[in-house]
């Protein structure tokens, strides 16, 4: 089989390409960080309000993770879903998706953090 | 030499962290090198349709481990972790002062962050599956890629550095 170095021609050029828009990879990327940030509000709200933690104990054996983990990926995949409608024909390229997801992930990061939620709880 | 014999919680244990977790944090060198070195002055045609080929079964592999930790961790160790009993892990950290912050920052911490893992590996696979041997001409998306995979070990690393420290500290038995 001839190489790219024998033919002259570069590996880009030999291969078959379809040409894809890139909105559906901006839809991904934005969608986790949605859900990022969607965690870590969760996250923080079930430390702050009893009422809140309560409603997200789905399951008692997990307490309150039950439900801030299901409600997290239930937001995610509704966000990837509706992101992907409407980005999926779209050329638009993912460098200012990345941006915000970047953002939103680091917010939830912090919204997990433990000595930022716990800030929040009820004092004793 | 005796067999070795395990509880059906130390089992478990066992497919969350050495199973499921170690599969994800095992495979990531070779996925961000798949991912790093695809470009084309580095590969031939051919090579771009191998490591394309490898990278897709990589990424599909680690994003299922990435869920499978998780699932596992949340749904069934977790549970015998905060059992209300004085034997519980959670509950003989919570005992000793000095071991206490295991819990409140380790455990609080890796049990929110490790969900982070999943979402990001599914992206990360998606973009893979997606492009297929096109990402090459993506560098762009390329490098995104990369960098939302290095996201993805780091918050499993943590999830899982304080999962073998808690498990030192207070072992699930």
């Amino acid at each position: 089989m001839a190489s790219n170095m024998e033919t002259g021609a570069t590996a880009d050029e030999q291969l078959d390409h379809v040409d894809k828009p890139e909105g559906p990879v901006t839809a991904a990327i934005l969608a986790s960080g949605v859900g990022a940030l969607s965690l870590g509000i969760l996250t923080t709200l079930a430390e702050a309000s009893t009422s809140i933690k309560d409603f997200l104990t789905l399951y008692d054996p997990v307490g309150a993770l039950s439900g801030k983990t299901i409600g997290a990926v239930l937001v995610w995949i509704v966000a990837w879903a509706v992101l992907h409608m409407m980005y999926r024909d779209k050329p638009m390229e993912s460098r200012k998706a990345l941006t915000a997801a970047l953002v939103l992930i680091g917010l939830g990061v912090l919204g997990t953090f433990p000595i930022f939620f716990q800030a929040f709880a009820p004092a004793e | 030499m005796a067999p070795v014999e395990l509880t059906d919680r130390e089992l478990w244990t066992l497919i969350h962290g050495m199973v499921f977790g170690a599969v994800f944090l095992l495979g990531f060198a070779g996925g961000l090198e798949g991912l790093y070195s695809l470009r084309p002055r580095l590969l031939s045609a051919e090579g771009v349709r191998d490591r394309v080929r490898r990278l897709k079964v990589g990424v599909v592999a680690m994003a299922v481990a990435a869920w499978g930790t998780v699932l596992t961790g949340t749904w069934i160790v977790y549970p015998w972790y905060r059992e209300d009993i004085p034997e519980s892990p959670r509950s003989l950290l919570l005992a000793n002062p000095d071991l206490e912050e295991w819990h409140h920052f380790g455990m609080e911490w890796k049990e929110h962050v490790a969900w982070l893992s999943p979402i990001l590996a599914t992206v990360v696979a998606f973009i893979v599956i997606y492009y297929g041997t096109s990402l090459i001409r993506h560098d762009r998306v390329r490098k995104t890629t990369m960098l939302l995979f290095v996201l993805a070990f780091l918050f499993a690393a943590v999830a899982g550095l304080f999962g073998a420290l808690i498990t030192k500290a207070a072992p699930l038995v």
